[in-house]
């Protein structure tokens, strides 16, 4: 009964985003208010609806309701009851509702915060996400039911995949859908905008929060699929450059490029149709990425059960909404104003250097995860693209981004002397050069690619450094404080995250040049020393979990006499699916993580064990929650939720009332 | 319209019609590099009896199929009566390469299920598989007469497969 | 001390003394690096997800003793990969092998870089030149972002 409830749910969630999609978009066409208005009750009844559907299978896998066939593949009697839930977004079907759910959530959220944008504007802009989610309610219907039954039901699910059993799990796709969706605005904003033919800086400063507020939560959701993937997989990294978490990172690369492209925009009028582009890129991008994980081309970890008749459907879906929005771009971009006028060294041009560069990293990354694809479609044979290939080209790439962005916000707007900036930055480039080598001379060793690392962050530290002294300093009288509160949190967001890279490459130069792994057998007893910590193993106990047993490991470490954490690796075997799984045992620390992992028994008592001293692997997160932390900063600034302020047409008149910004 | 806003939309076109390809494609399936190439040398005990030798060039001068087998390989199981209607209805031998298998456990297999095999050949490391290029069992190859390797199949051979590559590959290199 | 007591310390002693510097798991530890480093490059045809020197598959375990033996006989880096790719084509590398059919691999990265930035210069200084009516009108210097 439920499972039908959730089903009929999604039908009539379809009706009413056919309405959404169409209705509103004829009334803006022929200026009737009547149609018009529909557009925001449409899109808070189909997220009724789909928020329905959503609890109606979140209820049979609670229930363990295994006559539905998905319940049945991803879940069992045993699993407990976080782990239902989570199991929800386990498989393909329930993913994909996953991202209807958030897709309905984000069209309500622009639906209500929106009251100060023009009627046609909006009703264009939920017309475009009642598109989407035609799409994507048609895929599910048609190719991908989760409500599908089983007939007769099965007495047990096969389980979750062990894997995905843990904290991780249940709040890295949400996060992450939540940014891959959350583009889905920035390009309604864009196609109502190039529909409605009202492409200008006002438009900017209405799509900026959004597509950072996007921004953030890809963020977050990709460094949390990151530190999952360190601290269960077992083997000790964090990135594998594996197709689909490409696929994550290139929408990601292009929105860090449209959030600073948006900028140029709202400020000058300038490269609206540049910005306009990137906006559609970077939904084309999360669309893609469905493509790539669920249709079977590629070979990844992260791949769906697949299907060359989905396949198809997802590519019919990309033809459609991404060949018809650029079709759209090619028709109307050339009749975009110029904006404002900016010399050649300016800070408009650097912040559209940034964009050049972001885009060619992600064209880098698609070009590495297409290639094979492309030989064999070719006949040309079968080639592997990894790690080895995308280190190598990345980091050149990276290198000018990160310097240009020292300089970028020391730069004026319109006209800046290179002399001048050089000047300024004297200070700056100095200090980075003596702080890179002492950090390496202080870690043990001078290398030169940590180096360049290490000078990448530190590069970033003191030109920021620079920029809040310059704004800091006294002047015309006004005191610090005065000046303190002059700034505005978006210049302090972008401030956060520019530091939050700054950490994340300190992390990662750290880690990769100082980091110490070591294969040992050990009986008990047996102890070794690293890095000043000393690891003493002392035998292998069997436990039982709810769904699993396990063999596990005690391993006591000290430094310098003192007791600093007791270690239990885990080797498990669910009952279930009986795969055997590492479960590294992990001490974290602000400037180092210990992790053992216990490989396998051998002759004598004693066990293979994995040891690793990992210096500042947190600060990789790290930085990322400082990037995420920045972006909502910068989201919450106050000019954007100025709804009564927007009275007045112009962005001059805007800009006055709102004050320094 | 400026020619300039088109090539988003083109190079779009590319990529979408190379997705398309792509959904034809088999992205796990890995082309052995050794076809055409000659056959690996191997001397290996025979699984009936393990005092005897069978090398790569006793088969010389003869067209023959080697299937890549275990006991403990259940799509092996499927294809095996494949295998058997192949041995049947044709003249070339079939050699059976038992892969990291145990030796009874094997030949308790091969009574229970059938054997095709002219002979088998017991390969207990896996080592010679590897000189083959072999990557996951069952697999099939088809060697000529001057011991060059003409055919791979990875995965369980198919009733299609036999009648419409194999068979005719065999007649084609008999003459 | 009583007699026991003492026998007892010194057996303690003892006991402590044996607790030892845990042994490396591979009997030569620099060839195992050198294996490690070598199979970190080169794909599990198996799970083909994961690099030999990480994957449990049974012919990972196979790949990686080959390896083994083969640096023991004095075989270099090249050898061991070309040893895999005879055997496996392109396919079980990691890092593309630069040939005809991956020049565009190899060299999209820096030409797509090069091709980015000028098209950028040449974009803004067509930008340059365009008439000054077709710019939006200035509202003033610009003092803070």
């Amino acid at each position: 009964m439920i499972a039908e409830m959730g089903q009929l749910a999604l039908l009539l969630a379809l009706g009413v985003a056919l309405v959404q999609g169409s209705v509103p978009i004829v009334g803006a066409a022929r200026n009737r208010a009547a149609w018009m208005s529909l557009a925001r009750p449409a899109a808070q009844t189909q997220c009724l609806l789909v928020v329905l559907s959503f609890a109606c299978l979140t209820a049979s896998f609670v229930q363990n309701d295994f006559s539905v066939l998905y319940v049945a593949q991803n879940s069992n009697s045993a699993l407990p009851l976080a782990y239902r839930v989570a199991a929800v977004w386990g498989g393909h079907e329930g993913s994909l509702l996953l991202w209807i759910l958030m897709l309905s959530g984000w069209t309500v959220a622009v639906a209500n915060f929106s009251r100060h944008l023009p009627a046609p504007f909006i009703a264009r802009i939920l017309g475009v996400m009642g598109w989407i989610s035609v799409g994507f309610l048609l895929f599910t219907l048609i190719t991908s039911n989760p409500f599908e039954r089983l007939l007769p039901a099965a007495a047990d699910g096969r389980d979750l995949n062990p894997l995905l059993q843990d904290p991780g799990m249940v709040i890295h796709p949400p996060m992450l859908y939540m940014g891959y969706v959350g583009f889905s605005v920035a390009f309604a904003f864009a196609i109502a905008a190039l529909i409605g033919g009202n492409l200008d800086a006002t438009w900017a400063r209405w799509t900026r929060p959004w597509t950072t507020a996007a921004w953030c939560f890809l963020t977050i959701g990709i460094a949390l699929g990151s530190w999952w993937a360190y601290y269960e997989l077992g083997w000790g990294g964090w990135w594998f450059w594996d197709p689909v978490e490409n696929s994550s990172f290139m929408p990601w690369l292009v929105g860090t490029a449209l959030i600073h492209s948006l900028a140029v925009t709202e400020k000058r009028g300038a490269f609206k149709a540049w910005t306009v582009l990137l906006a559609i890129m970077a939904f084309s991008l999360s669309l893609l990425g469905t493509f790539l994980v669920r249709s079977g081309v590629l070979t990844s970890v992260h791949a769906f059960a697949t299907d060359p008749r989905r396949g198809l459907f997802i590519l019919a879906l990309l033809v459609v909404a991404i060949g018809g929005s650029l079709a759209l771009y090619a028709w109307r971009a050339p009749k975009v104003g110029v904006g404002s006028r900016f010399e050649l060294v300016s800070r408009e041009s650097m912040l559209l250097g940034n964009n050049v560069m972001l885009v060619v990293a992600m064209g880098t990354v698609l070009l590495g995860t297409l290639y094979p694809l492309v030989l064999d479609a070719l006949g040309l044979g079968k080639i592997s693209v990894g790690p080895p290939y995308f280190d190598n080209v990345f980091v050149p790439i990276m290198t000018p981004i990160i310097f240009l962005m020292g300089v970028a916000p020391l730069a004026r707007w319109r006209e800046t002397a290179l002399p001048d900036l050089a000047r300024r930055l004297r200070w700056a480039a100095g200090l980075t050069v003596i702080a890179a080598l002492l950090t390496g001379w202080l870690a043990g060793r001078i290398s030169p690619l940590a180096t360049l690392g290490f000078g990448m962050a530190w590069w970033i530290v003191f030109s920021l450094a620079t920029d809040l002294l310059e704004r800091l300093r006294p002047a015309e009288g006004r005191s610090v404080g005065a000046r303190v509160r002059m700034v505005p949190r978006a210049m302090v967001g972008m401030m956060v995250a520019h530091l939050g890279i700054a950490t994340f490459a300190f992390g990662v130069s750290m880690v990769n040049t100082f980091g110490i792994e070591r294969d040992l057998k050990m009986k008990p007893g047996d102890r070794t020393e690293m890095a000043g910590y000393v690891f003493t193993y002392r035998g292998v106990r069997d436990v039982q979990g709810p769904n699993y047993i396990a063999a596990q490991g005690l391993v006591e470490v000290t430094r310098d006499g003192r007791a600093v954490a007791t270690m239990k690796p885990e080797k498990r075997v669910y009952r279930v699916q009986q795969n055997p799984m590492t479960e590294a045992a992990i001490d974290t620390g602000f400037t180092r993580d210990l992790y053992v992992s216990l490989g396998e028994a051998v002759e004598g008592g004693a066990w293979i064990v994995r040891v690793y001293f990992k210096p500042f692997v947190v600060w990789i997160w790290g930085g990322c929650v400082l990037m995420a932390l920045g972006g909502a900063l910068a989201a919450s600034d106050r000019r954007y939720r100025g709804a009564r302020r927007e009275a007045t047409t112009g962005a001059g008149m805007a800009r006055a009332t709102a004050g320094a910004s | 319209m400026k020619l300039r806003y088109l090539l988003p939309l083109a190079l779009f076109v590319l990529l979408a019609s190379f997705l398309a390809a792509g959904l034809k494609l088999n992205p796990r399936e890995v082309p052995s590099p050794l076809i055409g190439k000659p056959a690996p040398a191997f001397a290996l005990p025979r699984l009936d009896d393990a005092a005897q030798t069978m090398r790569r060039d006793d088969l010389l001068g003869k067209v023959w199929v080697l299937n890549v087998w275990a006991s403990w390989c259940a799509p092996c199981r499927e294809e095996h009566p494949h295998i058997v209607a192949l041995a049947r209805s044709q003249p070339a031998p079939v050699i059976g390469l038992n892969y990291k298998d145990q030796r009874d456990a094997a030949q308790t297999w091969l009574a229970r299920l059938g054997n095709p095999y002219a002979a088998s050949v017991s390969d207990a490391d896996g080592r010679v598989a590897i000189d083959f290029g072999v990557y996951g069992v069952p697999e099939t190859f088809v060697i000529d007469k001057k011991g060059v390797i003409r055919f791979k199949h990875t995965g369980p051979v198919t009733a299609d497969i036999v009648e419409k590559r194999i068979k005719p590959l065999l007649k084609e290199l008999d003459v | 001390m009583s007699r026991w007591g003492w026998c007892l310390w010194l057996a303690l002693a003892f006991v402590a003394a044996r607790a030892q510097e845990a042994a490396p798991a591979a009997a030569d530890p620099a060839l195992e690096a050198r294996m490690q480093r070598i199979t970190a490059e080169l794909r599990c045809l198996v799970c083909q997800n994961q690099t030999i020197a990480d994957s449990t598959s049974g012919l990972a375990d196979d790949l990686r003793r080959e390896v083994r033996e083969q640096l023991r006989r004095g075989a270099n880096d090249e050898q061991v990969v070309q040893y895999m790719t005879d055997r496996y084509g392109d396919f079980v590398r990691y890092r593309p092998p630069l040939k005809a059919s991956t020049v565009v691999l190899w060299a999209g990265p820096g030409l797509l870089l090069v091709g980015g930035l000028a098209t950028l210069v040449v974009a803004l200084r067509r930008r340059s030149r365009l008439a000054p009516e077709l710019f939006d009108r200035d509202d003033g210097a610009e003092a803070e972002p």
